[in-house]
């Protein structure tokens, strides 16, 4: 059935701020009511996945839609949670103004990225921005008079109101930021924005044949990536109840680049299912390892492991992810990325899904 | 119309999508079943179990080392159990891997206290990890014991459910201070510290000791981005002309640290913190350079004996004083309950603290009594821990407004001439005492020496205590 | 100006053990295009076999050379298992798998060894050499190190410039179809490529760990930094990827030295950030030609 036809049926119009929006308030108004019926330490995990969910999106963005690989995207998270610290302990500043400049000052920080990053190729720019990974957090090391050092900057969440406990009054937070954020990058996906990253995604030259400014439009996607990162840092800052760098080691650069790919590169939605795979699968894989009752230490690394099969296998079987399988299911079918000129997600328009 | 056409293959419709939505919630919603059993008057006790928990890493690059010190602690746990448990009860001990992620530590102690209900947690291990996790515990009025850190932060009003148990760091700086004031008057004083609370807490111990103008080289090294050796720092304290090099280091950075100077012919007066000293753990690291390589006999008798001399400090007995009681009644416990453990790491430092640590919260548990609350735990806690029997050289000085464990150390010479460490790693130099022990606290207060009684392990750790 | 040539000794050194592994990333990237990010832990993990052959008691050299075969063996298999079915998709999925083969070795290494402290000898003497009277901060064992990195950067030089098989393996990398029209047997090229930067990789690890915080997770940074030197130098240059190594061991070293310890990786990601701005594909890479 032609998604017009269905539009023309129900009467809903064409541009996609309508058409995501109506979507996004029935899985909000369905999530306020499951957090308010889940035990306090489910509620806390379903925040942290909307956490996680925010820095996908971005993540999914900048490597789906406009082809840039990014090893650093830890780093962004580390400098949106240390923005909020540092405001939260050292102003007043309004909550949601706090949330907004860590999403700001990690799009600064993609802008300083993004700026050299226009003129190199995948590898290359993988390079720079894992030692970026590695270097953002040496900055937090190396001034911990400021920083907070070991025992960090710790963030509050704002009261909540009425009978909500706080547990879910911050899942219901995080969910929300989510939420928004997945409507905004949406509506840019389906914007002449979202048009011109893909152009440059999957040919530069042809792209800027058409009049795009390939440099601005590679930082631009950098800087509102590296910002959705931020934001999402933010937010898990907020879950950990401390901002320190222990919590953004390489390893997280590499987990979030995992977990996109693993949900469906480029995809919306699928950044859901990376999410849930980023929060839930070391349970799942520990809860596994016990089963197998092996030697105390084998057991530790039994989870490591699996996340590592878990990995390959679906990069060789499955690449487009789980949200790319769900739609061959469903009877799309997604074509895959151009070889030659190494796009790294389905050519297909975007969708919500 | 091409636009149309594409969006036709690509594009589900608004309801489909809808439908995602929901389901998502809804599949969220159901995969997480609520898990809540019934309150229970206190959590994590029953009429014949105790459940505890701790967040510790067991995998990733803060591993080596620490991640025995909870099977240790749980052979104790099995020992008491064994003789039947503690008023009839059984301690369950749960310790998940956090990977020393203070992000992973939130997530995981929220588990064990919201989920699996657990008593208390103790002796979960770092400062950034149970620094996040500080707020939570004292909220939920769990108890945080026995925090493996050494952090000066642990003793504070403001979260009376935690406490520390190792000596802080500031009190290793202050006693090592004072015994090098004392023993290299008018030497050339260097430091090389880890850049973190746990380094700067040493130095600022060492600096309330040493006067600043023997102190000419201060370097640093950052854990996080450990790649290699120590050469340029090493190089530097050499250029100083340091004499005497302290080093506030993990066991791998001591290796890193003094391989690089013997490689330059820099073989200084070492002192280590304890936290960077137990010579099987650093033994084995510093071993490469004494092995196949080459070199002259002189070098690798040299090279081998790298850990010769080391001063450092010690709260309990070490692994190479074997005559001692406690050393044998914790070798005893490791090899009849945790010999896979034992057969691995036999009785080093990290074990040793395990067992130690395991002792405190029986005892305290004892002392709590037959009916077991939190606040109950506490109290005992700060009213008797005075009184607790630990292989520590002191009684752990807990009160209501002390919240620190161990406050005294003795100052230990590890020397080829004495009796050794041996584990089935191999044989590794052990140490003699060249000081009393001496008690002091983490400000600014006076050393003063301990002169009271010297524990011995209790017969039995089960019923009635 | 002493504290200045240890630093500077200190920066070759290091520099060496980052070209070694720049060396396999640089082979693996001129064969495939493909960057290895399982090329350190590969090392790690048959360095660890080298351990359990040593501590059974088999000689140091013995060892040495089993293991670089072993590492031949694991680099071949993984281009014929792992590499071989991601040709043609997006760039993306050579990396993801590249990672997650890095996680596998680790949690094996992890699980079969233990975390447990452990030293691994050297090939040589760890002593300083002696100039004079003093002693540098350059042992006989660094003197190994270099002689094998420009050992193995000259093969790899004499292999792609000089023989036909070399010749072949660079047609292979340029454009496989036109190779193997010419009769180029292009997998097996590809699978010796691969087999030849994992005896790279073996060597990086076995010249890494005497000096190393022997454990799973060693070669963690040794695979950045060594990253970071084939990039400066230009991932398909050998030659670049030595002296890639040299640059930031030196960089390194002195802003560890002068700057602070700690600012390290900054100091890394300047360079790197300078040295790209300055030529975008490394180096010594030959400029790009634009395929309109």
């Amino acid at each position: 059935m032609d998604p017009a036809t269905i539009a023309r049926s129900v009467r809903l119009p064409r541009q996609p701020l309508l058409r995501h929006l109506p979507v996004a308030l029935a899985a909000a108004a369905i999530l306020y009511v499951v957090t308010l019926r889940l035990s306090s330490y489910d509620v806390y995990q379903v925040g942290e996945i909307a956490a996680y969910i925010v820095a996908l999106v971005g993540l999914s963005l900048l490597t789906g839609a406009n082809g840039q690989i990014s090893l650093g995207h830890g780093a962004f998270m580390a400098v949106g949670a240390y923005t909020m610290g540092l405001l939260m302990n050292h102003t007043q500043t309004n909550f949601i103004l706090e949330l907004a400049a860590a999403a700001g000052v990690a799009a600064a920080a993609g802008l300083v990225i993004g700026l050299p990053a226009t003129r190199l190729k995948g590898p290359y720019l993988a390079g720079m921005t894992l030692l970026f990974a590695l270097a953002v957090p040496s900055i937090a090391d190396k001034w911990p008079a400021t920083f907070g050092g070991d025992q960090g900057l710790t963030t509050t969440v704002p009261t909540a109101p009425g009978s909500l406990s706080a547990e879910e009054w911050l899942a219901q937070i995080q969910i929300v930021v989510a939420l928004i954020v997945m409507v905004l990058v949406a509506n840019l996906l389906w914007s002449r924005y979202g048009r011109a990253f893909r152009a440059v995604r999957d040919d530069e030259i042809a792209a800027s044949l058409t009049g795009i400014h390939v440099a601005r439009t590679k930082v631009t996607a950098f800087a509102i990536s590296a910002g959705c990162a931020g934001l999402g840092g933010a937010l898990l800052g907020l879950s950990t109840g401390v901002v320190n760098t222990g919590e953004f080691p390489l390893t997280l650069s590499i987990q979030l680049l995992a977990a996109m790919v693993l949900g469906g590169t480029g995809t919306l939605i699928g950044m859901v299912w990376g999410g849930i795979l980023l929060v839930y699968m070391p349970q799942w894989s520990t809860s596994l390892s016990s089963d197998f009752n092996l030697g105390n230490g084998a057991n530790a690394y039994l989870a490591t492991i699996i996340f590592g099969v878990v990995l390959i296998v679906a990069m060789i079987a499955a690449p487009n992810g789980i949200q790319g399988g769900l739609r061959w299911l469903w009877g799309h079918r997604p074509h895959l990325g151009k070889g030659g000129h190494g796009a790294p997600a389905p050519v297909t328009a975007p969708t919500v899904d | 119309m091409r636009f149309r056409a594409r969006r036709r293959m690509g594009r589900a419709g608004l309801w489909s999508r809808t439908i995602v939505a929901g389901s998502m919630g809804l599949m969220l919603g159901v995969t997480l079943l609520p898990a809540t059993a019934g309150a229970a008057t206190t959590p994590g006790v029953t009429s014949s179990s105790i459940t505890i928990g701790a967040t510790v890493p067991l995998t990733g690059p803060a591993a080596p080392g620490y991640d025995e010190i909870a099977p240790a602690m749980n052979a104790v746990f099995s020992y008491v159990n064994a003789h039947g448990g503690v008023y009839g009860r059984k301690i369950h001990y749960m310790y998940l891997d956090d990977g020393y992620n203070p992000a992973n530590t939130a997530t995981l102690t929220r588990k064990l206290v919201l989920q699996n209900n657990i008593f208390a947690d103790v002796g979960s291990l770092g400062t950034p990890t149970q620094s996040a996790v500080q707020a939570f515990l004292n909220a939920q009025k769990v108890p945080q014991l026995f925090i493996e850190s050494g952090c000066n932060c642990w003793s504070n009003p403001k979260y009376p459910l935690s406490l520390g148990w190792q000596p802080p760091y500031t009190v290793d700086g202050k006693i090592l201070g004072a015994y090098i004031k004392t023993n290299f008057a008018g030497k050339k004083i260097g430091y090389l510290s880890q850049a973190d609370e746990f380094g700067q807490d040493v130095v600022k111990g060492l600096d309330m000791e040493i006067p600043s103008s023997s102190v000419v080289s201060r370097q640093t090294y950052d854990a996080a981005t450990l790649a290699g050796p120590l050469s340029n720092q090493m190089a530097a304290l050499k250029a100083a002309g340091v004499q005497v090099v302290v080093l506030a280091t993990i066991p791998a950075a001591t290796a890193l640290a003094m391989l690089p100077a013997a490689v330059i012919g820099y073989f200084p007066q070492y002192v280590v913190d304890s936290v960077g000293a137990d010579s099987p753990t650093v033994g084995p690291l510093l071993s490469s350079f004494a092995q196949k390589g080459g070199g002259t006999a002189a070098q690798v008798a040299a090279a081998g004996g790298l850990l010769n001399g080391v001063i450092t400090t010690a709260y309990f007995a070490p692994e190479s004083d074997t005559s001692n009681p406690w050393v044998q009644a914790e070798k005893n416990i490791l090899q009849q309950y945790a010999p896979s453990l034992y057969a691995k790491t036999g009785l080093d430092g990290n074990t040793q603290y395990g067992v130690a640590l395991a002792y405190t919260f029986v005892q305290a548990l004892q002392k709590a009594g037959k009916n077991l609350t939190r606040q109950g735990l506490l109290n005992a806690i700060n009213t008797s821990g005075k009184k607790f029997v630990t292989p520590g050289f002191v009684p752990p000085s807990y009160s209501s407004s002390v919240h620190y464990g161990f406050l005294g150390e003795e100052v230990l010479k590890l020397s080829s001439s004495a009796p050794p460490a041996v584990t089935p790693t191999g044989s590794w130099i052990g140490g003699v005492a060249v000081s009393p022990v001496v008690v002091t606290s983490p400000g600014s207060g006076p050393i003063k020496k301990y002169t009271g009684p010297t524990s011995v392990p209790p017969k039995s750790l089960s019923a009635s205590g | 100006m002493s504290l200045f040539l240890d630093y500077t000794l200190n920066g070759i050194a290091n520099g060496m053990v980052y070209a070694t592994l720049a060396l396999a990333l640089v082979l693996i990237y001129r064969a495939t295009k493909i960057i290895n990010f399982a090329q350190g832990a590969a090392g790690m993990l048959t360095t660890f076999i080298a351990f359990s052959l040593l501590s059974r008691g088999l000689g140091y050299w013995w060892a040495f050379v089993l293991v670089l075969v072993i590492g031949f063996a694991i680099g071949a298999a993984t281009e014929r298992i792992l590499i071989r079915p991601l040709h043609g998709r997006s760039e993306l999925n050579p990396v993801i798998v590249t990672i997650g083969l890095l996680v596998v070795f680790e949690g094996l290494a992890g699980a079969i060894y233990g975390n447990a402290s452990r030293g691994f000898p050297a090939a040589f003497s760890q002593s300083g050499l002696k100039v004079g009277h003093t002693t540098i901060a350059f042992s006989h064992f660094d003197v190994f190190i270099l002689i094998a990195v420009l050992a193995l950067m000259a093969s790899t030089l004499v292999l792609f410039r000089y023989t036909a098989l070399g010749l072949r393996m660079r047609a292979t990398a340029f454009s496989r179809e036109i190779a193997r029209l010419l009769g180029v047997r292009v997998g097996v090229l590809l699978t010796l490529g691969w087999g030849l930067a994992g005896i790279a990789g073996s060597l990086a690890g076995l010249l890494v760990a005497p000096t190393s915080a022997f454990g799973p997770y060693y070669m963690d940074l040794i695979l950045v930094y060594g990253f970071t030197a084939a990039v400066i130098g230009g991932l398909e240059s050998p030659v670049g990827a030595l002296v890639g190594g040299l640059i930031s061991g030196l960089c390194i070293s002195y802003v560890g030295g002068y700057l602070g310890s700690g600012l390290e990786p900054l100091g890394a990601l300047a360079l790197l950030m300078v040295a790209l701005m300055a030529r975008p594909e490394g180096i010594f890479a030959r400029p790009p030609a634009r395929r309109v």
